[in-house]
């Protein structure tokens, strides 16, 4: 039996490790766009403030980019080291996406990233502007290939099962990269680093308003940020995941998972607002609910029927006993591969051979499986409700909030009133981790809701880990763990040393800077450093 | 999936071959980086110096670490159960190499952003260890394949494995560790030589001239053991080259010195390890002269023989089982499908070369010698 200990250790170490990672990620992608709009336009108007600007916040994209650098490594490598089976069982399939990330996205933004820092000098700044532009080319095509693998862990496409490998391999790889969960993945989760990137250049902009420091740089940043950031903020919200949850059968049980939608709703869907829960499961005491929506924001129709969650757990129960006819088959096969009965009866009954894996987390010989071990495995398939449907409501709450916050903002930078409320300039940057909350929600929708799949409908997630020991993953956990915490905070540090030190062009020149104001403020006050301090 | 032009046979053949090549890619490539991080408390004293030698790779080894990137992929897509085997059983060997390169894109940024000598210094620590260990364990690793790794499949291709940590470290394995660290601060030497002057380029021509000969010399102890004190794994059922992977209908037989049965096979093999041990020569002998791009490409030609070394005396074996000699995984048994290795040629067909072209660029743009004055005058500047 599988140790559901170490299946659980492992899922945290995962999630800790994928969450870190995501905090940097996704600065990484709107910084990278966002400097390369600023260095074009220097380059097409020759202002050395636009210069300024893309070295500015090039060095704090820098110092975040490092931190991404350093939690990803471990993300490709995790995959071998923590879910052994899951990358012999689906390796075929999903080894290549990242692979070509790595010799189309990541090889392209690495080696230019170096480029960037160093080849002010080196380069015409024409050369130079192509290179800031490859590596956001580089960051953008390095999310597409990860969300193509990401995509088809939601929604297996274009593979199927073969008996003879004992593995899901590819049938079509045209599908798998235009795989429409994958593709609209892309979408939404660029969409949503851009958005934390505007946010990120128009808190600390509106920092420097009030604090009356570094105008020109500030006010220019607000306004690519605010012109950015609308249109980011419209396409994160409108051109939601939410697209591709109709593909499949489990993304429908993660939408009526996230609304709590026990019972299928007459289409089209109500979107319910707010919900309080109750003590009986299956009912929510209290609801408010905006009719229509739902269906429209999922289906994109009014007559297409959301299920239920009853309802699906019902069908996944049959699937569970249609997978058994295909295990057994399997094992058969297994025993004599010249069984061309078996093969036929597998051939037919393949699809459902996750559903049935799900029983081994109750007994090995699943073929002896009792009825109410396939009511247990059939409830399994609901993730937990409660947790999704905050976590979405969250997300979507401020999706909404930086279309109003950056529509606003995009008005008053048009009329030059940028600076004019000082009230209004502290709202932005207290909004500085919001986009952060809403991403960070939205991943785990994503992955939690997924459950209890690695891939969906193929892989049950508990069978899919390494047969680690415990302590091997007591000992990683615990060393990821503290080592991130120190490295983000050692990073946040540095990031707001940079912020204080302003933009100039001389880095060390800053730290100097910094220590005299530090011995200077260690004096009494006299009337000659009085105003350093402010 | 008739259409396929290339045989499967034909396919699993080069991607070994490209596997071969993208770990030696990176051991050159990020070896460069790895040696000169694996020097720096030695060769360079000062801040001034740490800073020159910093710099010196600071605008390319981001660059030169994807090749450790893509060959982890690459395992993935055209290896699953290499990879699965290898990446989970070596677990805790695999977590020390990911602490110690967490440490390098931080401790290259974080670095130079406060002047506190405390800080520079954990940083210093930092990023040599962030050289050293992986260097060495990444040998250790090496030489834990041909010793065979202790674990088991069973039908499902579900794996067994039934060793620890500490059982990694013996004195073989440690051996080969040694070999591979030897070479990479060869590799660092070398680089650091070719573009330094003044006493930081002494001091790194005496470590690589020592890294050489130790290379030379334990390159030659570790063949020795391996030809009288190894047992290499031989396949006694036959082969078919083309088939569905399923490593357990072979059978495997455990043959003194077997390791070197390809070498009088095919003799032109031999051309793997005279190139190691000519490389390292070179280097040596360039180190002495104060050559730098001479000793660099010795440096790198050593590499590869020593790399190619470990490949050929291995094939057809990726990992051997040390437990259950049947389960040990070969390019044979433990490939991806046709179709998949097909895609992923041709991607790498197309995507190779525009690589090597822009590496190349980039490091044409940033050629010539670190001096303290040119630090000075980039803002930029670790």
């Amino acid at each position: 039996m599988i140790d559901m200990t170490v299946v659980e250790l492992s899922r945290w170490q995962f999630a800790a490790t994928a969450m870190y990672h995501f905090i940097f990620v996704p600065l990484t992608i709107g910084l990278s766009v966002m400097m390369a709009i600023m260095e074009s336009v220097y380059v097409m108007t020759g202002r050395e403030i636009w210069r300024k600007m893309t070295l500015f916040w090039g060095t704090l994209f820098g110092v975040n980019f490092a931190m991404g650098v350093a939690t990803g490594i471990v993300m490709e490598f995790q995959f071998g080291m923590n879910w052994s089976y899951y990358s012999h069982y689906v390796g075929d399939v999903f080894g290549a996406p990242l692979a070509i990330e790595g010799l189309m996205a990541f090889f392209l933004e690495a080696t230019f990233i170096g480029l960037f820092f160093f080849g002010w000098d080196r380069l015409s700044k024409v050369g130079h502007l192509v290179v800031t532009w490859l590596v956001a080319l580089g960051t953008n095509l390095s999310a597409l290939w990860i969300l193509v693998a990401n995509g088809w862990m939601q929604n297996p496409v274009g593979a199927i099962f073969n008996p003879d490998t004992m593995r899901m391999e590819v049938t079509d790889f045209v599908a798998v990269v235009f795989n429409p969960v994958a593709q609209a993945k892309f979408v939404h989760t660029v969409s949503a680093g851009y958005l934390t990137g505007a946010v990120f250049i128009f808190a600390i902009s509106a920092l420097f308003l009030l604090k009356g420091k570094h105008i020109e740089l500030a006010k220019r940043s607000m306004v690519v940020a605010a012109s950015f950031g609308l249109a980011s903020a419209l396409s994160v919200v409108v051109l939601g995941d939410e697209s591709g949850y109709v593909a499949t059968e489990h993304q429908k049980m993660k939408i009526a998972a996230m609304e709590a939608m026990y019972h299928t709703e007459p289409a089209p869907a109500a979107l319910t607002l707010f919900a309080i829960p109750s003590s009986t499961p299956g009912e929510p005491a209290f609801q408010v609910q905006l009719p229509w929506v739902l269906g429209l924001i999922t289906t994109r129709s009014l007559d297409m029927e959301l299920p239920g969650i009853t309802e699906l757990v019902e069908h996944a129960a049959g699937r569970i006993q249609t997978g058994l006819i295909a295990y057994n088959a399997l094992q058969e096969i297994r025993a004599d591969g010249t069984n061309a009965a078996a093969r036929a009866t597998f051939d037919e009954h393949w699809p459902d051979l996750g559903y049935a894996l799900l029983l081994k987390r109750y007994r090995t010989d699943i073929e002896n499986a009792t009825g109410e071990e396939i009511a247990l495995a059939s409830m399994d398939t609901v993730p937990d409700v409660w947790p999704l449907f905050w976590s979405f409501r969250i997300m979507v709450g401020v999706g909404f909030f930086f279309i109003a916050f950056f529509a606003f903002w995009f008005y008053r930078a048009s009329v030059g009133k940028l600076d004019t409320n000082r009230p209004l300039l502290w709202v932005a940057v207290v909004a500085l981790p919001l986009p952060w909350v809403a991403i960070e929600a939205g991943w785990f929708i994503a992955e939690y809701g997924r459950q209890p799949w690695a891939v969906e409908g193929v892989l049950p997630t508990f069978y899919a880990a390494s047969g680690l020991k415990v302590s091997d993953l007591i000992i990683s956990l615990g060393f990821f763990m503290t080592l991130y915490t120190v490295l983000l905070a050692i990073m946040v540090m540095l990031m707001v040393k940079i912020i204080k030190a302003g933009p100039q062009d001389n880095l060390l020149q800053a730290a100097d800077d910094d220590e005299e104001d530090f011995v200077i403020a260690a004096l009494p006050p006299t009337p000659a450093n009085q105003g350093l301090g402010s | 999936m008739t259409s396929i032009p290339l045989d499967y046979e034909i396919l699993r053949l080069i991607w070994w071959a490209l596997l071969g090549i993208l770990l030696i890619g990176f051991a050159i490539m990020g070896g460069r980086d790895l040696g000169v991080g694996a020097l720096l408390p030695f060769a360079a004293r000062s801040d001034q110096e740490r800073r020159q030698l910093l710099n010196l790779i600071g605008p390319t080894w981001e660059g030169n670490q994807v090749w450790l990137v893509l060959g982890g992929g690459a395992i993935f897509a055209a290896f699953p159960p290499l990879y699965a085997v290898s990446f989970s059983g070596f677990y805790l060997a695999m977590i020390v190499i990911l602490l110690a390169l967490i440490l390098r894109p931080v401790g290259f940024k974080f670095r130079g952003k406060i002047k506190d000598p405390r800080w520079r210094a954990a940083w210093d620590w930092a990023l040599f260890i962030g050289g050293f260990v992986p260097s060495l364990i990444f040998g250790v690793a090496v030489g834990n394949v041909l010793l065979g790794a202790p674990f088991a499949l069973d039908d499902t291709m579900r794996i067994f494995y039934s060793g620890n940590f500490f059982m990694l470290l013996t004195p073989f394995a440690l051996l080969c560790g040694l070999v591979s660290l030897g070479m990479i601060v060869t590799q660092g030497a070398a680089v650091i030589t070719g573009r330094t002057n003044g006493l930081l380029a002494d001091r790194a021509r005496f470590y690589g001239t020592l890294s050489a000969l130790a290379t030379i010399v334990l390159f030659a102890i570790a063949g020795l053991w391996v030809a009288f004190g190894l047992d290499g794994h031989v396949i006694t059922s036959v082969v078919n080259t083309s088939a569905p992977i399923n490593p357990l209908s072979k059978s495997v037989e455990l043959v003194r010195g077997g390791w070197l049965a390809n070498y009088s096979a095919h003799p032109w093999t031999i051309a793997a390890p005279v190139l190691g041990f000519l490389g390292m020569a070179g280097a040596f002998v360039g180190l002495q002269r104060r050559l730098g791009v001479p000793t660099l490409l010795a440096s790198s030609v050593g590499i590869f023989g020593i790399i190619a070394t470990a490949g050929v005396s291995l094939f057809p074996f990726l990992l051997p089982s040390s437990t259950s000699l049947s389960s040990g995984l070969t390019l044979w048994d433990a490939s991806s499908s046709h179709l998949t290795l097909f895609i992923m040629l041709l991607v790498t067909v197309v995507f190779l070369p525009i690589i090597l072209l822009y590496t190349a660029w980039v490091f044409r743009v940033m050629r010539g010698p670190v001096t303290a004055e040119s630090l000075e005058k980039n803002p930029n500047a670790y």
